[in-house]
């Protein structure tokens, strides 16, 4: 996802953003934040400034909490929010507690206008904003020293949680901070240079790692209450289907069976444990009406994305004559890509936790919108926003399912229906069954060729629904989704006349951000067509990107550096290499495939990846996500498709939607440019070149294109 | 009632006897080391030893625990859970970490019978717990490290 300034603008939050201090609420910490000007309204429902402006807290007895105000879903901003501000503040990223952020307007992520974790934007949206934080912290701590001794603070450095003096004098950041709590903050600060960093850039140990593995990290279903019940939620077996008549006798005999509740959603059966409250459910004999999804099949999904293909589209970008162009072209090229529907399938299936008391709401879970949370539940069950509380857990992974607010406003009905603490644990099916899935995708492209075989013109149509105009309708407009041209619109060629097109076709079946969004779509289609105009033209693939890229000398270097890598033209005997590179949330990034055929089917033995993201924060952890963004994109752009009939989803767990396991995993190698440009985004940049490559390695390899995926079920 | 041995410590359980060893240990004995992530034996985050030998807890039921000894990660040996452990942090395997206790268990069961297991032995025994973060890579050099550390 990138920047619609629509959605900035339509969510209240505000570019301007000043320091604030305070310690009213927190005695005898030092609180430092930043402090949004609210309007009236804002004001009236934002919780206590005192807690919810914190970035980094000081307490009189030396400890140093900073905030992670992201969600911890496995790409380490729980360690890489933390580094920003410790590398400024001068603390050891060892001794800091960390604390999860609750929902405030502070929190904010301005590339996305709301308290969002996704597309790629933690560490770019924190990049000035955090290590600002630290850098006005340490610039009151170091005056507060300074006047307590009388000497220039320009005297003065920090380490270690402490001021120095040059004179040799010490004094722990505890015992400043009651004087620094008088201090005033500074209009500005400097921030240090990149050579003096000692934490960013460094393979800091992850600060999560100990308790994942000693087994107490706590994940949204690992929360327990005191007078929790546990719920599991019979929903129709189509999505937006209704109970409309419900005959619970035999659950209600079944022993330990302590509620049955109705919601707008469903039907859910309370009880101690999870396997009382599913069996219960399962004795359930409910009447659903499927609603208006109950015909949706997938042959006739495709026939009405066909349908649709042929009307004419939004035009995202045109460079040149656009489209117009192509009718001068002395030949064309033309090709068609279909992309599945996928689930996200975290391994952590959707719950949340929900307790009512006091007139407040307190809702625990693996949140990504925690701003959609709160307002969400407030509205879902009429109670004042500032009266909902969001409580972070670790996500057992994310992949945009957790953005969506079904399942907390579920917790909070439930809760509030049975009135006591809810625990809702949805089963592998259910989460398989109702989830937001990402969008089918059909991409027509077309290329002009000039007598020379060069791409004169290009158009590249995609007919797919919008995940956008369901979760963020205003953004929409005049059937323009930002978020749908992805990988499109920021094509890194160069092409005389370029013509982006989006059609947006609504197939009745309910869609969400999955991660890297619309890149994996776009790029499956551009970098397979590239790949075919190379062919039809005799051109080396590689060569042909590279003149084409001539104005671009990150995306060439990263380019060039993966061929080199990969040893481009060098394929061992029976096997061939594919090539793919794109800009995706402000890296460039170029992935090299090696693949043979096997009696049993295609074999990816090794994937080459040169990645250029600026400056990286964590590199042992930048190449974690890197393998872990490959190997997403790889697992399912080879094997799942999530299909339909009558309505109905017809996978179910992972025996029919099947996971990559460790025996199928290629040797991977990534390579990140050394570079001191601001960072770029990396969580989501791994997935979209994987599958692309692939193809491009298979058709090299055998002259077969695959324009389908999954690629196991259309090769 | 049943009367269960869980880290080995005695524990009682007077709910369904077929209710799976994952629910019993989560919700009644509050030990969440295990995780919930498919409820069929597909995916191995619930994986805890019986008596030493690794089981799916998820599809396991808790009458089948009777007079045995269930093992989570809080109760592995000493020398080769902190093998394990050290091991998971020095290669700095998890990201979502989800699966890892799993993993864990998984590898735990394959070091007490291999104490050097080969490239090909791990992945074979480990095939069977999925990580959804592609953390494989990883995995396979923590138990490497851990079956040195523990030999």
């Amino acid at each position: 996802m990138k920047q619609p300034s629509t959605l900035k603008d339509k969510i209240e939050s505000s570019g301007r953003r000043g320091f604030m201090k305070s310690t009213g609420a927190l005695s005898g910490a030092l609180v430092i934040g930043f402090n949004l000007p609210f309007t009236a309204s804002q004001a009236k429902t934002a919780p206590p400034a005192a807690v919810a402006n914190a970035w980094v807290k000081v307490s009189a007895d030396g400890k140093v909490t900073l905030i992670c105000h992201r969600s911890e879903m496995g790409q380490g901003v729980y360690t890489s929010m933390p580094m920003l501000v410790a590398e400024e503040l001068g603390v050891p990223l060892s001794s800091v507690k960390i604390e999860m952020a609750p929902s405030a307007p502070v929190y904010i992520n301005a590339m996305l206008g709301g308290q969002i974790t996704g597309g790629s934007t933690s560490v770019r949206d924190a990049w000035m904003k955090l290590r600002e934080a630290g850098a006005s912290a340490r610039t009151v701590l170091v005056a507060a020293a300074a006047d307590t001794w009388k000497v220039p603070a320009s005297e003065c450095t920090v380490a270690n949680g402490m001021v120095m003096h040059k004179s040799g004098k010490k004094i722990a950041y505890g015992k400043l901070v009651a004087k620094a709590s008088s201090m005033k903050m500074p209009e500005k600060v400097a921030l240090k240079a990149q050579k003096d960093w000692t934490i960013i850039g460094k393979n800091k140990a992850r600060l999560d790692t100990p308790a994942k593995v000693y087994g107490t990290a706590q994940y949204g279903i690992d929360v327990k209450l005191p007078g929790m019940v546990i719920a599991s939620l019979a929903q129709a077996p189509v999505i937006g289907g209704k109970a409309v008549k419900v005959n619970d006798a035999k659950t209600k005999a079944l022993k330990g069976v302590l509620g049955v509740v109705q919601i707008p959603d469903g039907v859910a059966v309370l009880a101690k444990d999870f396997y009382i409250a599913k069996k219960g459910r399962d004795l359930l004999e409910i009447e659903w009406d499927n609603g208006p999804a109950a015909g949706l099949d997938n042959l006739g999904i495709e026939q009405d994305l066909r349908t649709a293909s042929l009307g004419s589209g939004a035009i995202m970008r045109k460079d040149g004559a656009g489209v117009d162009a192509m009718s001068k072209a002395a030949s064309t090229i033309e090709a068609e890509y279909l992309l599945p529907f996928l689930a996200h399938a975290t391994l952590e299936p959707v719950n949340c936790t929900a307790e009512i008391k006091n007139g407040e709401c307190h809702i625990t879970g693996p949140i990504q919108f925690q701003q959609g949370a709160q307002y969400g539940v407030a509205a879902a069950i009429k109670m004042p926003p500032e009266k909902v509380f969001i409580h972070t857990t670790f996500l057992g992974g994310g992949y945009g399912r957790k953005l969506e607010l079904d399942f907390q406003i579920q917790a909070a009905q439930l809760a509030m229906a049975a009135g006591k603490p809810v625990k809702l644990i949805w089963s592998r099916e259910d989460d398989m069954k109702h989830d937001f899935y990402r969008p089918i995708s059909l991409h027509q492209m077309t290329a002009g060729l000039n007598a020379k075989g060069d791409i004169e013109s290009l158009h590249c149509k995609m007919t797919s629904p919008s995940v956008t105009a369901r979760a963020f309708p205003p953004v929409v407009q005049n059937g323009k989704d930002p978020f749908m041209a992805e990988g499109s619109e920021n094509i890194t060629y160069k092409v005389p006349n370029l013509s982006i097109e989006n059609v947006i076709h609504d197939t009745g079946v309910r869609v969400g951000y999955w991660r890297s969004v619309s890149n994996a779509l776009n790029a499956f289609a551009v970098e397979s067509f590239i790949d075919e105009v190379a062919t039809a033209t005799k051109k080396d693939p590689v060569a042909m990107r590279m003149g084409m890229l001539g104005h671009d000398k990150r995306s060439q270097n990263v380019l060039k550096m993966a061929a080199d890598k990969a040893g481009w033209g060098k394929a061992p005997a029976g096997r061939a290499l594919g090539v793919a590179q794109m800009e995706c949330y402000g890296a460039h990034s170029a992935l090299v495939a090696e693949v043979s055929m096997t009696k049993d089917g295609p074999k990816v033995h090794k994937i080459t990846c040169v990645v250029d993201c600026g400056v990286v924060v964590h590199p042992d952890q930048a190449l974690a996500q890197m393998e872990s963004g490959i190997l997403l994109g790889f697992s399912s752009g080879m094997k799942n498709e999530i299909t339909f009939s009558q309505g109905e989803v017809q996978q179910n767990n992972f025996h029919d939607y099947a996971m990559l396991r460790m025996s199928e995993v290629p040797q991977i190698d990534v390579t990140f440019v050394q570079s001191s440009e601001s960072p770029g985004g990396l969580g989501e940049v791994g997935v979209p070149l994987v599958m692309p490559a692939i193809a491009n390695a298979l058709a090299s390899l055998n002259g077969k294109r695959v324009r389908r995926l999954p690629l196991l079920q259309n090769v | 009632m049943l009367k269960l041995n869980v880290n080995g410590k005695a524990a009682n359980f007077d709910g369904d006897p077929d209710t799976p060893i994952l629910w019993v240990l989560r919700d009644h004995l509050d030990v969440t080391s295990p995780k919930f992530g498919c409820g069929m034996a597909l995916c191995g985050a619930c994986t805890v030893h019986l008596d030493g030998a690794p089981i799916r807890s998820c599809s396991t039921p808790v009458s089948a625990a009777a007079g045995k000894k269930i093992t989570t990660v809080e109760g592995l040996p000493a020398k080769l859970g902190k093998a394990l452990q050290d091991a998971w942090i020095a290669e700095e395997v998890p990201q979502c970490g989800y699966c890892q206790t799993g993993q864990m268990m998984t590898a735990a069961a394959l070091i007490n019978t291999n104490k050097n297991p080969s490239n090909e032995q791990i992945v074979a025994a480990m095939d069977g717990n999925i990580c959804r973060c592609g953390t494989y890579s990883r995995i396979q050099k923590a138990v490497t490290r851990a079956a040195k550390a523990s030999a």
